[in-house]
């Protein structure tokens, strides 16, 4: 398979995931259609790594994963917190910063 | 054989992100993410990104995956409610998403790059196996290996900080304010002035004084 297919499965899941962010409500689902983009990120590096035969790209996605858990980590204490406090878990309620 | 796998596996992909956004439930999407990376594992596999595929069905799939499960049964997965306050955003929001992936299509495919169409440069077997990434990580890359490893360092500890149980803070919590700290704590609680002999306590005759 050509790499140009590659990219075009990437560009549609990064597409669904930006969408996903822009309707959704619920923080918990916000965070999962980040991972979509990340990972249509993801897969964008790898084939690109093997369009130029160049393991550096696959570097790359890994570090992108490792922020990708560091970004799960902070977001989910996040929500963690919102939900001790008694807040609502939804984004349309949180319009304050102020606690 | 390749031709297949890689058709199975990419509306795998697609129709696992598909779910994550159309299904209500957050459990359910959080397993259907679980499809997704799995399907994007075999893409990784099928460019010859070995060492990737399994970090991301080991790390990805299975680790950070359990993370939200239990969050998600943690705060109770509650149905996204039919919201009308977004109005303006759910109309537009598919003509913004139609946009964004002609954008896309036309930037990765229309972009000239001879390469684009071909299989991709001849490598050996050894492209993308632990072996290669290890010895890339430890010595091209030992820069970004020590910040990825600082970075998650430091996520470890944001979270704990941010998840603690704060006293006071919540809506039927007595107030944790300067004069109750200041108070002295009631006599016979084990307090530090106690156990160093600062504080007396009546009634407790010390064995070793």
């Amino acid at each position: 398979m050509g790499i140009a297919w590659y990219l075009a499965v990437s560009a549609l899941i990064f597409a669904i995931g930006i969408g996903g962010v822009l309707t959704k409500r619920n923080p918990i689902v916000i965070l999962l259609c980040l991972e979509l983009t990340l990972n249509a990120g993801n897969l964008a590096l790898v084939a690109f790594a093997r369009m130029w035969g160049n393991a550096d790209g696959q570097i790359f996605a890994l570090i992108v994963m490792v922020v990708a858990a560091c970004e799960v980590t902070v977001g989910l204490g996040l929500i963690v917190a919102l939900h001790r406090r008694g807040l609502k878990v939804d984004v349309d309620e949180l319009e304050e910063l102020r606690g | 054989m390749s031709i297949l796998l890689f058709f199975l596996a990419s509306i795998g992909a697609i129709v696992g992100a598909v779910g994550v956004v159309a299904l209500r439930n957050p459990f359910y999407g959080v397993l259907s993410l679980v499809a997704h990376l799995i399907c994007l594992a075999v893409l990784f596999l099928l460019l010859q990104a070995e060492f990737l595929a399994a970090a991301q069905v080991i790390i990805y799939a299975g680790a950070v995956m359990v993370l939200y499960v239990f969050v998600v049964a943690y705060i109770g997965g509650q149905d996204e409610s039919l919201g009308t306050s977004h109005g303006v955003l759910r109309v537009l929001t598919p003509i913004f998403v139609g946009v964004l992936i002609v954008e896309l299509l036309i930037a990765l495919l229309g972009s000239g790059l001879s390469a684009v169409t071909s299989k991709g440069a001849k490598v050996s077997t050894m492209f993308g196996s632990a072996n290669q990434i290890g010895d890339l990580m430890l010595t091209k890359f030992l820069l970004p290996f020590e910040v990825a490893s600082l970075l998650l360092l430091v996520a470890a500890i944001g979270a704990v900080g941010l998840a603690r149980r704060r006293v006071g803070y919540g809506p039927g919590d007595v107030p944790f304010d300067a004069a109750t700290i200041a108070a002295a704590p009631p006599a016979g609680t084990g307090t530090m002035a106690e156990a160093s002999g600062d504080r007396p306590v009546a009634g407790f005759r010390g064995e070793d004084r």
